[in-house]
């Protein structure tokens, strides 16, 4: 299989990442040369097998819930871009 | 001194013959000297690394050390340490000043271990050659032309030139292993969850390993005494009995087996890495060990797989950096969406993007269970093809990487020619296993060789062990490049 510009675009759009024309046709190229070699993946039987996320078989750690962590969002918000009075500031977004 | 062992510099510590500060700024006059030809650390603080001394300092004369107090230490730039500049490699995170200290850096510094400064890597551990740091490539200390690897290719160059007498470095796919080959110098990737990932900066967190990087096993094996250990922020962490990682560095060789993958010594590999790496394999017969032949039949499958799971992970992992809470945010922008798309496609490398889109495609709707699924499944395979081999023997040996250091901008054009380069790394990652590089020789052109290690999960000691016992018997990890010496 292959992407065409439009897939390349509407990926990057999920992603997040503007993209011009130029620089998405070079995208197609380089990112349809990675999906050919993971192609690869496809003749494989993998009936049976059981996926793998990690290593090791875990249980999720549960904890108390109680508080363990201090105030400290004036040294946290100190390297935001943009703050006021203790809020992250961003283009309005209601009208 | 620049050449001396983490023992050796602990010894000249606890007699007083050296002070902590001496020591600390010894290495930042080779740093002042050397890094702007090798371009191996992106931030370096003389004052802070100064006043870390003299509190080691201070450790010392109450009689307060620890085995390893005052020796100073370089940090990959993929960990947070408070106060210190934390970049990734990035520009997206340029100006970013840590606000807290990652474990791995916490630990240290409890030991007393004195930060030297942040090394430059490839742009969030993505890539292989350096080459996509936002800060310029590193070059390689044997070979200013070639590339040190990656992506902690500035902790590998650092300990190579003797800038650092040890460092950090994280592992996904080779990072430590791979600098490590290229670059003469010892590094390992413990199993999956020995070391916590709390404050180090997530690419793929189901691989991603933190590691030491150093001249030699010992050295690394005491640095993992600082290193590893059970830490309830990162939830992939192991609960385990704390181990001591020196405890095997003796072990006699007597009647190991070394298992040798017949994958790894097929089409691809270089001559000059395959010659050096027989020799090793010589040098162990004579220590006693025997080799056998193993499969590990699945081993071109783990590049495919690898280029689905890390990018996806990724994806997800740095769908954070959005020009809010931290890190840069574009200067231009017509509202919040075009904030986010401007931020990201310019704070982002070319490789980094190439990754997010490919993860982010293949997390879409309709396509998960044809790529995720699929890899998560081969995963296993590749994981079972370890199990079956240790059955057979108790270490794997092999290649570290299939060539030696590359020019620059001979594979960097081709994102797939530098995936391939991995070949012979990114099944330990997938599977979870330990892995170590152990310089080896040299090329025709003196560019080093590495010998990689693969043991079974929890086997690091034995490991460090098995890469002792040989360095004990050569001298290929005690050699620096002699242009460096005198400097």
């Amino acid at each position: 299989m292959s992407l065409t510009l439009n897939d390349v675009k509407r990926v990057a759009r999920l992603a997040r990442i503007a993209v011009g024309d130029a620089e998405a046709a070079t995208w197609q190229q380089q990112i349809n040369g990675i999906f050919d070699l993971i192609a690869q993946m496809q003749a494989v039987d993998t009936a049976g097998v059981s996926p793998m996320a990690h290593a090791q078989d875990l249980q999720q750690r549960l904890r108390n819930d109680i508080v363990t962590e201090t105030d400290q969002h004036e040294k946290f918000q100190a390297i935001a871009p943009q703050v006021a009075a203790g809020l992250y500031l961003v283009p309005q977004v209601i009208e | 001194m620049i050449n001396a062992g983490l023992t050796e510099l602990a010894a000249l510590l606890a007699q007083k013959k050296i002070s902590s500060a001496e020591l600390t700024r010894t290495y930042l006059d080779r740093i002042a000297a050397l890094n702007p030809a090798l371009n191996a650390f992106i931030t370096v603080d003389a004052e802070l690394s100064l006043a870390e001394a003299e509190a080691a300092d201070a450790r010392i004369a109450t009689g307060d050390a620890g085995a390893l107090t005052g020796i100073p230490i370089a940090h990959k730039d993929i960990f947070c340490a408070d106060g210190w500049r934390t970049t990734c490699g990035s520009k997206m995170l340029e100006n970013f000043i840590a606000p807290y200290d990652a474990h791995v850096v916490r630990q240290f510094k409890n030991a007393g271990m004195v930060s030297l400064g942040k090394t430059n890597m490839d742009e969030f551990a993505m890539g292989s050659s350096n080459e996509t740091s936002y800060f310029g490539a590193v070059k390689n200390p044997w070979d200013r032309a070639a590339v040190p690897g990656g992506s902690s290719g500035g902790s590998a160059a650092a300990v190579a030139a003797r800038l650092a007498p040890a460092a950090t470095g994280t592992d996904t796919g080779g990072s430590i292993r791979q600098p490590a080959a290229l670059t003469g110098i010892t590094g390992l990737k413990p199993t999956y969850g020995v070391v916590s990932r709390y404050g180090m900066i997530a690419f793929a967190s189901s691989l991603d390993q933190a590691g030491p990087m150093a001249k030699s096993a010992q050295d690394c094996a005491l640095l993992m005494n600082v290193m590893a250990g059970f830490d309830e922020r990162d939830s992939t962490s192991l609960e385990r009995p704390v181990e001591d990682y020196t405890r095997d560095l003796q072990q006699p060789l007597a009647g190991l087996k070394i298992g040798l993958p017949r994958e790894y010594f097929a089409e691809g590999l270089s001559d000059d890495v395959a010659r050096a790496v027989e020799a090793a394999l010589h040098e162990y017969r004579k220590l006693g060990a025997q080799t056998v032949e193993i499969a590990l039949p699945n081993t071109q499958l783990s590049i495919p797989v690898y280029y689905v799971l890390a990018p996806a992970e990724a994806s997800a992992n740095l769908a954070r950096f959005d020009g809010v809470r931290y890190g840069y945010r574009a200067p231009e922008y017509r509202d919040l969406n075009d904030m986010y798309e401007q931020t990201r496609s310019h704070g982002f490398g070319a490789e980094v993007k190439r990754r997010i889109m490919v993860g982010t495609y293949v997390l879409s709707h309709g396509y998960y269970d044809a790529y995720y699924l699929q890899a998560q499944k081969i995963r296993r395979l590749i994981a079972q093809d370890f199990t079956e081999a240790f059955t057979c023997c108790d270490v794997i040996m092999g290649p570290t990487t299939p060539g030696t250091a590359f020019g620059f901008g001979e594979k960097a054009a081709d994102p797939i020619a530098m995936y391939l380069s991995d070949i012979y790394t990114i099944a330990v990652n997938l599977a979870g296993l330990p892995g170590m590089s152990v310089p080896c020789g040299m090329d025709a052109k003196g560019r080093p060789v590495g010998l990689q290690l693969i043991g079974n999960y929890f086997s690091e000691a034995r490991l460090l062990g098995i890469a002792h016992r040989y360095q004990q018997a050569t001298d290929w990890h005690a050699r620096m490049p002699s242009d460096l010496v005198a400097k």
